[in-house]
């Protein structure tokens, strides 16, 4: 028993790992993905709408093996299949977060601007100061949704062999011959999902002093 | 000493003109009232003035820079990036609906500018914020934010933060247009004492008796056009065009 926690615990390991670099790079780069979303030019903005919608219009676990897969039929060579599946998560909440981020923005009301235009703020303090705090508090609630459903699909890690909680939950309960492993696999899950939503109640609640 | 000077300001909608040809001056220390109907292109004038829309045609001096010009085959031309930030700077807006900034405190509302546009030291920014919440009886706000006041209130913190960048002309775009009967009093207070203090200021506004008190002149507009223009007494008591005459009539008699 002590030994199947031992290996649960390393596979949670690796599960925080995707969870917390899928996050890193993803939370800049969907931003990125925003701004082109809502670019003038139509050229950038059909392009990144485009792969918006294949982002979003396919199956995460098509995409990783499509990530893992494609550039050894192309190229004759891969990545490791840890790196595969961080860019496979990267480039797919990259996607959700940046329509979650689009959102936000257009949810400003013009006069934000209009005032920091009289002002005489520049473009960039504009962004900074005035509309991206405001932007923070009104995305939360979609974030915290979002990151939840992060710590779930980490579990698809395992569709190009990366060994994390499920997949070292699923290998011990065929060795067992028994449901624990995977029931215990769910109270792991439940566990982070609960730290993460809490830490977005609090977020919430220091966000509360205006609205 | 002339401030502002406007000639011929053309500005359109998809076509349709809203400024049809404005030209007016406003001398240092003067209060200029503009009034008419609504959709004459009052707030259009004051929104071509602070650049929050680009103009048509026509050509505006402010502080005797050019800081739009139109060439003689009809090209709008504005001035440089350099010119613009300084004409922005010379000239205050007091929004209709306040647009205070809502995360940040009463006191930052005043001070962020000051700092990160006019690069004073924090102590600098905060004490001439001080100085002006004071002077509109808010010395005790200054830690509130904007959703704790009321609409009164917040539209004195936002003559606040535009003071606090000394413009050299104020304008207003129907200040009290978004406030209940009972709160207006106290920004008309506001603005005449301004007015007093010989602050030049541009208001445009329904509030008639307002208009007829603080003026030093005023403008009466309707469809994109200046109408009639005097003193307050010629044109509210003496107006020598049917229109204004028709616009006023419907204000007195409620």
């Amino acid at each position: 028993m002590g030994n199947l926690l031992l290996q649960m615990l390393a596979g949670t390991v690796t599960s925080l790992k995707i969870f917390i670099l899928t996050l890193l790079f993803s939370l800049p780069l969907g931003l990125l993905v925003a701004k082109g979303r809502m670019s003038k030019n139509p050229i950038i903005s059909n392009m990144v709408n485009m792969y918006i919608m294949i982002m979003r219009g396919t199956p995460l676990i098509l995409q990783l093996l499509f990530v893992y897969f494609a550039p050894y039929y192309i190229f004759g060579t891969s990545y490791d299949r840890f790196t595969a599946v961080i860019v496979g998560f990267v480039i797919n909440y990259a996607a959700y977060f940046a329509e979650i981020y689009r959102g936000g923005i257009q949810s400003i009301p013009i006069g934000q601007y209009e005032a920091s235009l009289v002002l005489g703020f520049s473009k960039a303090h504009t962004f900074t100061h005035i509309v991206a705090p405001q932007v923070v508090k009104r995305i939360i609630p979609a974030m915290g949704n979002e990151v939840i459903t992060l710590v779930k699909d980490t579990a698809l890690a395992q569709t190009i062999g990366v060994a994390e909680l499920f997949r070292v939950a699923q290998n011990a309960a065929a060795r067992q011959f028994s449901t624990m492993p995977i029931f215990i696999a769910g109270v792991f899950y439940f566990i982070m999902n609960a730290l993460v939503s809490r830490s977005f109640d609090l977020l919430e609640k220091k966000l509360n002093y205006y609205h | 000493m002339e401030i502002i000077s406007v000639e011929n300001l053309k500005k359109e909608f998809d076509g349709l003109g809203v400024l049809k040809g404005i030209s007016f001056t406003l001398n240092k220390g003067e209060v200029l009232s503009i009034i008419g109907p609504s959709g004459s292109g009052k707030s259009t004038l004051l929104r071509c003035l602070t650049q929050l829309e680009p103009i048509d045609g026509g050509k505006i001096e402010v502080c005797s820079k050019t800081m739009v010009s139109t060439s003689e085959e009809g090209k709008v031309v504005y001035a440089d990036k350099q010119t613009l930030k300084e004409v922005r700077l010379n000239l205050g807006l007091v929004f209709q609906n306040f647009n205070l900034f809502p995360h940040m405190s009463v006191l930052r509302n005043i001070t962020e500018a000051q700092m990160h546009v006019l690069g004073r030291s924090k102590e600098e920014a905060a004490r001439t914020a001080r100085t002006l919440l004071a002077k509109m009886g808010l010395e005790e706000k200054e830690k509130a934010y904007p959703c704790q006041l009321s609409g009164g209130q917040q539209q004195r913190v936002s003559i606040a933060r535009a003071l606090a960048l000394n413009p050299d002309v104020l304008c207003f775009d129907e200040p009290t247009s978004a406030l209940d009967p009972e709160l207006t009093g106290e920004i008309l207070k506001v603005i005449k004492d301004l007015a007093k203090e010989k602050m030049t200021m541009i208001v445009v506004t329904h509030e008639m008796s307002f208009a007829r008190d603080i003026s030093d002149r005023v403008i009466f507009m309707d469809d994109g056009l200046i109408v009639e223009e005097g003193s307050p007494d010629i044109l509210f008591n003496n107006p020598t065009n049917p229109r204004t005459k028709r616009f006023l009539n419907r204000y007195e008699q409620p």
